[in-house]
């Protein structure tokens, strides 16, 4: 009986480590960036509500992977473009394409509510972002390890009404996060934090990103979380994309840093100068 | 309604919890006040008889099989009107909640029916089912209907529509957003229905068989008033009281089994 457990263990543990070879290497060589994000092409998008033209051409490409932040005053368009992008609203003129075929798991939406199921406890929450994976055997053990990721493993057996804010947030998060997403749209998921936990929750936000690789497209209202995050920052004037603004500062970022608070700077120069011409 | 309801609930639920007798006290001291008004001859037996002679009365009774049967006709008859007019409301609750085109149909005409109170039809009844079971049922259904209708419609309706939405998002199919959306979160609102209901099902009952009917407690009452037993009349309502007490803790302790989630129903 020992001698059987000593010589079959060795070669489950090879087989084990020779199907996940392939994934370590990508890990460890180069950021999975490339692997598993989509990238994006909107072309002449376009879209009114009633007489209201609310979006009146945006030509962007985001690569795969990259953080982008959409920033631009209230109104501007801004989350209708990012409920186009997650198909949650109807395109009235133009494309969104994602280089390939998508799943409707593979592009996922956080809210600035967390939106989480009362009478369902946080575990169950999180499977819900299985989509249709629910079913599967796997599933409590795929909404542990995302509920893990966003450290809530302890509180998988509570009612969402006993969390805080942010702890609520970040359940939402590890639902999104549960069916593996290769685009994750953002709208203002932090805007109802209060400063703090807003803090911790970007770090995590850049965190998962790091990890899974995703693209990721942010809205939000706070410049400085956009230079914070992003590779990248659109702002949004009149249904348009008026600036582009890359960001180039080493991660991990410093807050208040010279550097970002200079672009912050500049991005809300153009922002508030637009506010001067209108 | 239904906001009041939740904000009362955590204070009148905590109170048991503490002590399950704190609850009683009053109408114990009302009964013991009561039977020494009554020795004292500051009340008339006339007018009302002691606590002590209801109880005899009542224990003849229970001795005779009388109270037993009485007792349990009106239950029956109360759970099965309720079962049928709950349902059917439960029912047209939802599917005009979900459906515009049967809520188009229907709710004009329900809200019409709503508005007559349905014991102004009892001489309608009598006619149309005479005095036996299914006059009673009929009462009972009809008054029952209307507060489950209206609380499960307004539950759906209510439901937050940004749950939905998420609810698609995350591939839900319509099977399933009712089951995990839709019908939980109408649920509160559907047990305000049931509450009012319960208390309509007794009204409806004790009216319709002090009026019309040959068994029953309501019956037991009408009988007694005729021969004079003052204290059979009075446990005959001592009894309403306790099935109405029973029926809406019962109602309390689903609610609790079934709202767990909710936080006015959560252990402090």
């Amino acid at each position: 009986m020992q001698t059987a457990l000593r010589t079959s263990l060795p070669e489950t543990e090879l087989a084990s480590r020779a199907s996940f070879a392939p994934h370590a290497r990508v890990v460890r060589e180069e950021r999975p960036v490339q692997t598993s994000g989509l990238p994006l092409s909107i072309r002449g998008l376009r879209k009114s509500f009633g007489s209201n033209e609310v979006l009146r051409g945006i030509d962007l490409h985001i690569p795969a992977g990259q953080f982008v932040a959409i920033v631009g005053k209230s109104g501007c368009g801004k989350s209708t473009l990012l409920r186009l992008i997650a198909g949650l609203d109807k395109i009235d003129a133009g494309s969104i394409g994602f280089g390939g075929d998508v799943q409707p798991a593979d592009i996922r939406v956080m809210f600035q509510e967390p939106r989480l199921l009362p009478w369902a406890r946080v575990l169950a929450n999180v499977e819900v972002g299985l989509g249709r994976d629910r079913a599967s055997q796997d599933a409590h053990a795929r909404a542990e390890k995302a509920l893990a990721e966003v450290g809530l493993a302890d509180k998988r057996d509570q009612w969402p009404s006993v969390l805080s804010g942010g702890q609520k947030q970040r359940v939402a998060l590890g639902r999104a996060l549960v069916s593996r997403p290769r685009v994750l749209a953002l709208d203002e998921p932090l805007g109802a934090l209060d400063a703090l936990t807003r803090i911790s929750m970007q770090r995590l936000l850049e965190r998962v990103w790091r990890d899974q690789g995703f693209t990721a497209i942010l809205v939000t209202h706070d410049v400085s979380e956009a230079v914070a995050l992003a590779d990248r920052v659109l702002v949004i004037e009149e249904g348009r994309i008026a600036h582009d603004v890359v960001v180039n500062a080493a991660r991990p970022r410093q807050r208040g840093s010279a550097e970002l608070a200079g672009l912050e700077g500049s991005i809300l120069s153009h922002l508030l100068s637009a506010d001067d011409r209108t | 309604m239904s906001l009041i309801d939740s904000i009362s609930l955590p204070r009148s639920m905590r109170l048991p919890r503490v002590d399950g007798l704190v609850q009683w006290i009053v109408p114990l001291a009302i009964i013991a006040i009561w039977q020494v008004a009554c020795v004292t001859g500051f009340v008339p037996t006339r007018v009302l008889p002691a606590p002590s002679d209801v109880a005899l009365a009542g224990w003849k009774l229970l001795l005779s099989g009388e109270l037993a049967r009485n007792i349990w006709v009106s239950f029956w008859r109360a759970s099965i009107g309720f079962l049928i007019g709950g349902s059917i409301g439960f029912a047209f609750g939802l599917a005009n909640g979900l459906s515009q085109l049967s809520a188009k149909l229907t709710d004009t005409t329900l809200q019409m029916v709503r508005n007559v109170p349905h014991l102004a039809l009892i001489p309608l009844v009598i006619l149309w089912f005479g005095i036996d079971e299914s006059a009673k049922l009929f009462l009972v259904a009809l008054g029952v209907f209307f507060p489950i209708y209206l609380n499960t419609l307004h539950g759906i309706r209510t439901v937050d529509p940004q749950l939905i939405e998420m609810g698609r998002i995350y591939g839900m199919t319509d099977g399933e957003l009712f089951r995990r959306v839709i019908f939980p979160g109408a649920l509160p609102s559907i047990f305000v229905g049931i509450r009012f209901a319960l208390g309509i099902m007794w009204l409806t009952l004790i009216v319709a068989e002090t009026i019309a009917a040959s068994s029953g407690l309501g019956y037991m009452a009408m009988q007694a008033r005729e021969f004079m037993l003052i204290d059979v009349v009075v446990l005959s309502i001592l009894i309403y009281a306790l099935l109405g007490k029973l029926a809406d803790s019962s109602s309390r302790v689903l609610e609790r089994l079934t709202l767990s989630w909710h936080p006015a129903f959560q252990k402090r």
